[in-house]
């Protein structure tokens, strides 16, 4: 017994020391790598929280962009984003969990699903422009069918440049408003809404679905009451790190002509009072011109002016405080919705 | 080990002079996963409120056709079927069979016990709930009969709105098979129920089959044969998709008329 408290044979207390010294170059080397990527963001932050210091205030987060740097806020950027995200969610999301709903739950596996599966992957990995130059062609031109001798105006011989439908007025094409951002964004982010859903519901084991129906469940009552219930954790993350893109997206805006200097914001609406006292302008602001934060951010950078790049600085800590409050909000959902399950 | 013919020797044989009215018909039953075929001109009557054990090695069909008994396999795509099952007489497969009621009559529990990430409560109404029961005091009925036909109401009957993931193996087993009862179903499929259990569990599910045949029409495959001799009225031995011998469990352990059947149930192949 006391034998094992005394040195071990020296060839063999070597190599125990070896093994021990590797597995500390390694760990270190992981610890060095996660703490250099915390180091990093922290600088970032740092630099630009300094650099803006004095220009976040509340005047920056009421007032609209202006000549003069004092006075320049980011306002309408607040709406517009507002605005396009929401639109795009309400969009992206029914479209999105459907379709994974569909590829997963009912498709067969013939060749047209397995083609759009493909795609989907491909789709992912577009750069933003492309869906920009999409989204100009598609929603803002609608490929010049309303356009003066386009073929609307050719084949009725009437020009046509909107819609009413019970009291909005829907101009086509939708031109540079708030609805061809959100339809273009939809589209940029709908692949990985898609590939997000369908991994959590592919999560959700077979055999539950089987018991399900065994007890005379249908297709779209398991879906509903077991399936989707599981997967919600795993489709909430996958939709907020979508729209989380989607909020720091500027390509495909500026692609789109998303207006760079917009003195009002979408609908008129510039404070949450106004979505009560004046909810008019909700039904306005999908079709009004907008401008999102990072554009505004991107339109301060390129003044030359050094106070505009102080405000540029301050625009990115709102659209980094939006990106985190929109993480917390995920948290918080995945969390709600593990609650009602019981695993 | 006791034998099988130590396990069935006192067992009491069925009356004779009554048969049984048959609950389920299979007639020349074919059944093929794509080009495949499974199951191979399965004719077999299966006896009302008794307990009818499948038996054979692995890949000979049982599992497969006990999921034809309620159409499970139509989940499966590719799959078709040439013959006839009959519950009471009327055929299964007819066109304007609504599957969702059959499975409602005829129930399902599986190998893998398979609790709803749901609480017991939930888990149990979810049946019920389905085919439209919405009134609270009638679910409560039902969770609770279910439960203590189970034999799992005195075990959770202060945990209703627990996690069924929480339970043991064995009671979440049970609790599957008193999930099944809630549809009120009058046949009752199971496969390989106590495969993954501990022996303890597995004695306690095998009573519970035992009582349920009261009321109950049980198939069940199973890959333990002292386990068929136990607890089943009438043995099936299939091989190769084929039936190659059905009869009481007694005698088809005891006197195994084919020369298959003997070699599976002596231990020397399967």
């Amino acid at each position: 017994m006391t034998d094992k408290e005394s040195p071990q044979s020296p060839s063999l207390a070597g190599l125990l020391h070896k093994q021990r010294d590797e597995g500390w170059v390694f760990s270190a080397a992981c610890r060095t790598a996660a703490w250099s990527s915390f180091a990093f963001l922290t600088i970032i932050i740092g630099t630009i929280l300094f650099s803006a210091w004095g220009l976040l205030d509340w005047q920056f987060l009421t007032s609209y962009d202006s000549r003069f740097p004092a006075r320049a806020g980011i306002l309408a950027g607040l709406w517009g984003s507002f605005w396009v995200i929401l639109l795009t969610v309400l969009i992206s999301v029914p479209m999105g969990v459907g379709a994974a709903i569909f590829l997963e739950e009912y498709s067969s596996d013939n060749w047209i699903t397995r083609m759009i599966r493909t795609n989907l992957a491909n789709l992912a990995g577009v750069p933003s422009v492309v869906y920009g130059m999409l989204g100009l062609t598609v929603f803002v031109r609608m490929f010049g069918l309303f356009a003066k001798d386009g073929f609307v105006e050719r084949a009725t011989g009437y020009r046509v440049e909107g819609l009413e439908v019970l009291g909005i007025s829907i101009p086509l094409p939708f031109s540079h408003s708030v609805i061809s951002g959100a339809l273009t964004l939809s589209l940029l982010i709908l692949p990985t809404i898609i590939v997000a859903s369908q991994e959590a519901l592919r999560a959700v084991p077979p055999s539950i679905r089987h018991a399900a129906q065994a007890l005379g469940a249908t297709r779209w009552q398991t879906i509903r009451g077991l399936v989707l219930p599981a997967a919600i954790p795993g489709i909430v993350t996958g939709i907020i790190l979508s729209i989380s893109r989607a909020i720091g997206e500027t390509a495909p805006l500026i692609v789109l002509g998303a207006a760079t200097y917009v003195p009002f914001a979408p609908g008129n609406i510039d404070s949450p009072v106004k979505l009560v006292t004046e909810p008019g302008g909700i039904l306005e602001a999908p079709f009004d011109r907008f401008t999102v934060v990072p554009i505004q951010v991107y339109y301060w950078v390129e003044k030359p002016q050094a106070e505009f790049k102080k405000l540029a600085s301050a625009g990115i800590i709102v659209l980094l405080g939006l990106l985190l409050a929109m993480n917390g909000l995920a948290l918080f959902i995945r969390h709600r919705s593990q609650k009602g399950l019981k695993w | 080990m006791p034998s099988f013919t130590d396990v069935v020797k006192d067992r009491v044989p069925a009356p004779a002079g009554q048969p049984r009215t048959p609950k389920i018909e299979t007639r020349s039953f074919e059944f093929f996963y794509g080009a495949t075929q499974a199951l191979f001109d399965i004719s077999l009557l299966i006896p009302e409120r008794s307990v009818t054990a499948l038996i054979g090695p692995s890949g000979c069909g049982k599992s497969t056709f006990l999921r034809s008994l309620n159409r499970m396999n139509d989940i499966i795509e590719g799959t078709h079927h040439t013959g006839d099952v009959l519950l009471e007489g009327i055929d299964i497969f007819a066109p304007q069979i609504d599957v969702v009621s059959l499975r409602k009559r005829v129930g399902m529990v599986f190998q893998k016990s398979t609790p709803f990430p749901k609480s017991i409560f939930d888990n149990i109404a979810y049946g019920p709930r389905v085919a439209g029961t919405r009134d609270r005091a009638t679910l409560t009925r039902i969770v609770e009969t279910s439960l203590q036909r189970a034999a799992l109401w005195n075990e959770v009957k202060d945990r209703l709105n627990a996690s069924a993931m929480a339970l043991s193996g064995g009671q979440q087993q049970r609790l599957c098979i008193a999930r099944a009862l809630a549809t009120n179903p009058d046949v009752l499929l199971m496969d390989e129920p106590a495969s993954a259990l501990d022996p303890a569990s597995t004695a306690r599910i095998e009573d519970l089959i035992f009582e349920l045949k009261e009321n109950y029409t049980i198939v069940i495959v199973t890959h333990n044969m002292q386990q068929a001799a136990r607890v089943s009225d009438t043995t099936a031995f299939f091989y190769q998709g084929r039936l190659i011998e059905v009869g009481p469990t007694r005698e088809l352990f005891t006197k195994p008329r084919q020369k298959q059947t003997e070699d599976y149930i002596t231990g020397r192949f399967g």
